[in-house]
């Protein structure tokens, strides 16, 4: 467990030594605020001339027309993001060979790969975390419903550890970054839209194929339903991930 | 110490390594030798953990590598072919996460990198980033980070290639220091390196063990005959036949002008027919030496001859 902190902690130290996060960081910041400054500007307009119409008393919802698209906003954001913080992972250490180092070094796999899952949903965390001074506005100036606030930011960060499970995925499919930023993309923007061809009623299939899209899962956090299944389908979906990534790396070994 | 029985490696068709049977004992110091690709690597592979072998066992310290790796892993440093090396890091911060990795003591940090910074000379470059040092700075670095854990055995690939004359002599003295303490297995295609580090020599030729002896013991074994240089002022057109006709004398190349090249029987003693000849026919000489086998000689003689029966 120790070295699996050691390797988290180097690892976010070379994002923090490269220009890497800084330039991610930037950007996510400036669409996250560009779109809650526009969230929040249709919002006061709409709110005001409710008030005019429908007579005094009567405020439009603050969760459901600006912190429930801000938070869909910035799970899009982060779907397009995390692909660049989990490409060079694997791929990198191989490319360098650095990745002979913590093999022949008295750790198991299952420690590094979880050091470096760590290191990149800590950076996403990061991410999120400057970001949510949005949210801290809204807190102090307005009166948003706090539980549906928490586990929309919940249901945003699980979404990206899953998708940080797959870019270590492809990460360690293959030395070539972008290769594995493409696959990861690839894979979650597939886990994003796989639900949308589901007709009502379509049987067994459509119901598994429902239960695998991730969007399913965010969609009842964001609006503030908290269900122990929608946690259990995060941790099993990252768990067998990190798995399928843990044997990509050993049988590699074997060739 | 190291047990090595059986030992294969194949990738895909090709086999790497064929049947490899050898032991190392503790505090010796052993050269793998070979030309590219006959399999040095992959053998420092398999002993590293890195590799699975394909059949055939190893034992490091009592402890298979594949069964019980992590007890391996502990015990050994392992510098590969191209140094594992974090370029972004600084060489204190990354020599701090290699202790941490071969699992120091918290407390035993500090100590273990200062004692490595000082026994590679690079306390002057502590400070500095690792991408923007150079190749000999960089190579020490990486020895550095394999003797961090102070680990019984050293596996040293290839560790002074790419290094001018100057820094190989530098790391060629750190291992000397190193052999004082440990077991060393280095590997080189460059002989002279072998010679002066290592007591015993292992030679590898396509995968397979060509040779396994002690220095003197290869020079001696492979001695069929003397070799005798000789350099005359004078030089006439028919020198090379009249030396060849000296008795014991089996050939005589020209080398240079007015130098020979000169294969003898062994204990024929040619030296004073061979004088005799030169002030008979006043060629006047300037030299006239014994010299010995090298181990280039040996090498190139080690896998040359097996090739012949294949061809």
């Amino acid at each position: 467990m120790k070295t699996t902190w050691i390797i988290a902690k180097r690892d976010m130290g070379s994002f923090f030594a490269s220009p890497v996060f800084y330039v991610i960081a930037t950007v996510f910041l400036f669409l996250h605020s560009f779109t809650f400054l526009n969230l929040l500007d249709s919002f006061s307009g709409q709110s005001f001339q409710a008030e005019r119409f429908l007579g005094a008393g009567m405020s439009l919802s603050l969760n459901e027309m600006v912190v429930e698209p801000i938070l869909f906003n910035m799970a899009v954001t982060l779907l397009l993001m995390i692909p660049v913080i989990t490409m060079r992972s694997f791929s990198e250490e191989k490319k360098n060979k650095t990745l002979v180092l913590l093999l022949s070094s008295p750790i198991h796999l299952r420690e590094i790969i979880l050091g470096k899952f760590l290191a990149c949903t800590g950076i996403v965390a990061l991410m999120m975390l400057l970001s949510s001074y949005s949210t801290g506005f809204l807190i102090w100036l307005g009166e948003p419903e706090i539980n549906p606030l928490l586990t929309g930011y919940l249901g945003v960060f699980l979404m990206s550890a899953c998708f940080v499970s797959l870019g270590l995925l492809a990460s360690s499919l293959t030395e070539n970054q972008i290769i594995a930023a493409v696959i990861s993309f690839g894979l979650a923007l597939f886990l994003w839209i796989v639900g949308w061809g589901v007709q009502e009623g379509s049987g067994v299939v459509g119901e598994v194929v429902t239960y695998v899209s991730v969007l399913a899962h965010l969609v009842p956090m964001v609006r503030g339903v908290f269900d122990t299944g929608d946690l259990m389908y995060f941790a099993s979906f990252i768990f067998f991930v990190l798995f399928l990534t843990y044997r990509v790396l050993e049988s590699q070994r074997w060739r | 110490m190291i047990e090595i029985e059986n030992l294969s490696k194949d990738y895909g068709p090709r086999r790497a390594i064929d049947n490899l049977s050898f032991q190392i004992d503790k505090g010796e110091v052993v050269g793998f030798l070979g030309p590219n690709g006959a399999g040095k690597s992959t053998t420092m592979n398999i002993l590293a953990c890195i590799l699975p072998a394909s059949s055939g066992t190893v034992r490091i310290c009592g402890h298979d590598v594949f069964e019980n790796s992590l007890e391996v892993r502990r015990r050994i440093g392992y510098l590969p072919e191209n140094p594992p090396l974090y370029q972004d890091m600084t060489v204190v911060d990354y020599l701090k996460f290699t202790a941490l990795l071969r699992q120091v003591p918290s407390r035993g940090v500090s100590a273990a990198v200062d004692r490595v910074l000082e026994a590679c000379s690079l306390e002057d470059v502590s400070g500095r980033i690792i991408g923007r040092l150079s190749k000999g700075f960089q190579q020490r670095v990486g020895l550095a980070q394999a003797m961090i854990h102070n680990p019984d055995i050293l596996i040293l690939d290839e560790p002074t290639v790419g290094l001018d004359p100057i820094q190989i002599i530098e790391i060629r003295k750190l291992i000397q220091k190193l052999a004082e303490a440990h077991t060393i297995i280095l590997s080189s295609h460059i002989l002279p390196e072998i010679t002066q580090i290592c007591r015993r020599v292992i030679i590898l030729n396509e995968g397979k063990i060509a040779a396994v002896d002690s220095l003197e013991g290869l020079t001696a074994s492979l001695r069929k005959g003397e070799r005798l240089f000789l350099k005359v002022r004078n030089s006439a057109e028919n020198i090379v036949d009249q030396i060849q006709n000296v008795h014991g004398i089996i050939s005589a190349q020209e080398e240079g002008p007015g130098e020979f090249r000169i294969d003898a029987e062994l204990d024929s003693n040619p030296q004073d027919a061979l004088a005799n000849l030169c002030l008979q026919q006043s060629w006047g000489i300037v030299e006239l030496r014994r010299t010995a086998l090298s181990l280039e000689d040996i090498f190139l003689k080690l896998t040359l001859e097996e090739k012949v029966p294949e061809a």
